[in-house]
């Protein structure tokens, strides 16, 4: 009973994740927009477009291989299953405790890998450019992201993030300088892995700084719809992952009623569009920087991420 | 002892490391003079905590000199100073941004593993306060070695004295006669560095200080 119980939650976190994804992606446009002072396109419209793309016929190039027309399809499995795998509205997922903050790395790690095999296969220069410029980023927001869940660990003493969220709730956790900091680096590697404004420009292409857009530009169809969902639901897992680590209030634990866990749902949507809020706030306040400052963004979030494993010393050896 | 005392105690000395990080990674003058005084604002807040857990109000007069003096009468001086002199606003550091962080980083390692090992018989508070502030110090000394430009050599040197202050202020029974003496003599220290600035930049025309080294032959 309680093993139906627990894979009925996982169902639907894995649909939840899914349905709302392109939701967020519409309600950052929307609240971008406004501020903007513009009206904006619905919030619905992240779903229209992809229900539009994937009617239409996919364009492929006569140069294009297997890996092509398949990477997109790898890219949305893994970080599909990245995103399930954070807890939402529930700490307790029953996938949870086979798959811990390395495997989701290690998931966003292999889909980074096939996107960027994916633009260098057509041939063209933007795809190049695009490849070559995210592995250079990907060369130092891992090492970062690596960091922040070395720091994490070592405090709640496991890798898994149910426990890490647990810890957070309870009483034995205090207020410490390498939570703040693990927080501050870990908003700035979202950023660049959604490849959000300082870093890159999600609204533009044909610009030449751009790093995501070049990639999949050759994409069209249902291939780039796959793409496009992807990007929402890294969005949304993001955005999850720093709900479940430093607000992880309000989600529901084993065995708590169905109340519990419609309070838990209710309180992660607001949490979503909370930081939503934020990061649309963030990036109409805030110009991109140039391709080659983008090192050393990234470069001070690896440093916090050391720093904070390092000030961790201070505190642990009292 | 509360948790709360040791938590915030632990935050505003965390904060201030963290904050000579942020010196060290800026690279615009006038940026850098407002984040020393940021850098003042969380000693003296620190300091203030200190009082506080210590009951000792005397410290709360440390922290009003600090904030006073460094957070509002040095960073607006030296804002004037740039601006009068027109000093090029970039500043130019000897080795790349990146080394120096990791140096930083290492210093900061460096700083824990001394302090912590040797001070097993202290008080927790004092101890991670003293690695804490060995840390900002050292950090202080890489910026003074790591920057050619003599006002970001100044912050350096000041920033390295708000880590005395907090080493200081950890410390109880410090009294605050050899505080007062020693905040007033950084501010002696201060006017003839400003002195020397306005020579410097008389007699060569820059504030870079290799320039002096060129005069005295020691490079063609």
């Amino acid at each position: 009973m309680a093993l139906t119980r627990d894979l009925i939650i996982q169902g639907a976190q894995v649909l939840l994740v899914l349905a709302l994804a392109p939701l967020l992606t519409g309600w950052v446009r929307k609240v971008k927009a406004r501020l903007l002072r513009r009206r904006g396109p619905p919030l619905l419209q992240p779903y229209r477009e992809l229900l539009r793309l994937i009617r239409k016929e996919a364009v492929l190039a006569e140069n294009a291989s297997w890996l092509f027309r398949v990477a997109p399809y790898m890219i949305f499995s893994a970080i599909w299953v990245a995103a399930a795998l954070v807890p939402t509205f529930s700490i307790q997922l029953i996938f949870g405790r086979a798959a811990d903050l390395i495997v989701i790395v290690a998931l966003l790690g292999s889909a980074r890998f096939f996107l960027a095999l994916a633009g260098l296969d057509v041939g063209t220069s933007f795809g190049g450019i695009g490849s070559s410029r995210e592995m250079m980023l990907a060369a130092l927001a891992e090492p970062a992201m690596l960091m922040i869940v070395f720091t994490l660990s070592l405090m709640a003493g496991s890798t898994q993030l149910s426990s890490i969220a647990e810890y957070m709730i309870g009483p034995t956790v205090g207020i410490r300088i390498s939570l703040a900091l693990s927080a501050v680096a870990l908003i700035m590697v979202a950023l660049a892995e959604n490849a959000r404004i300082p870093v890159d420009n999600p609204a533009t292409h044909l610009e030449l700084t751009m790093v995501h857009e070049a990639m999949v530009l050759e994409y069209s169809g249902r291939h780039l719809a796959m793409i496009e969902a992807a990007s929402s639901l890294k969005l949304l897992l993001y955005v999850s992952l720093l709900a479940a680590i430093f607000t992880p209030w309000g989600m529901a634990s084993t065995g708590q009623s169905l109340a519990a866990y419609l309070l838990g749902a209710a309180v992660y949507a607001a949490k979503l569009a909370a930081g939503g809020f934020a990061l649309a706030v963030f990036e109409t306040s805030i110009a991109k920087m140039r391709v080659f400052r983008v090192s050393q963004f990234l470069g001070a979030a690896l440093m916090l991420g050391l720093l904070a494993t390092l000030l961790l010393f201070v505190s642990r050896n009292l | 002892m509360e948790p709360l005392q040791f938590d915030m105690a632990h935050l505003l000395a965390g904060g201030l490391v963290l904050v000579s990080f942020m010196l060290l990674y800026q690279e615009r003058m006038y940026a850098l003079l407002n984040l020393f005084a940021l850098h003042a604002v969380v000693l003296a807040l620190s300091v203030a905590w200190q009082a506080f857990i210590q009951q000792a109000p005397h410290l709360y007069i440390t922290a009003a000199i600090a904030l006073g003096f460094k957070g509002i009468v040095i960073p607006v001086a030296l804002h004037r100073i740039v601006q009068r002199l027109h000093i090029h606003r970039a500043i130019e550091a000897v080795v790349g941004i990146g080394p120096t962080m990791l140096a930083g980083m290492g210093l900061v390692a460096l700083s824990v593993g001394v302090i912590l090992p040797i001070t097993s018989a202290s008080s927790s508070l004092a101890r991670e306060d003293l690695a804490f502030s060995l840390a900002v110090i050292l950090l202080g000394l890489l910026m003074m070695v790591s920057r050619r430009n003599a006002v970001s050599q100044v912050v350096g040197f000041m920033s390295l004295e708000n880590g005395l202050i907090l080493a200081a202020a950890g410390a109880k029974g410090m009294p605050l006669v050899v505080e007062i003496s020693v905040a007033f003599s950084i501010l002696i220290a201060f006017i003839v560095i400003g002195i020397f600035l306005f020579r410097i930049r008389e007699r060569f025309d820059t504030v870079d200080l290799h320039a002096l080294d060129s005069f005295r032959g020691e490079r063609p």
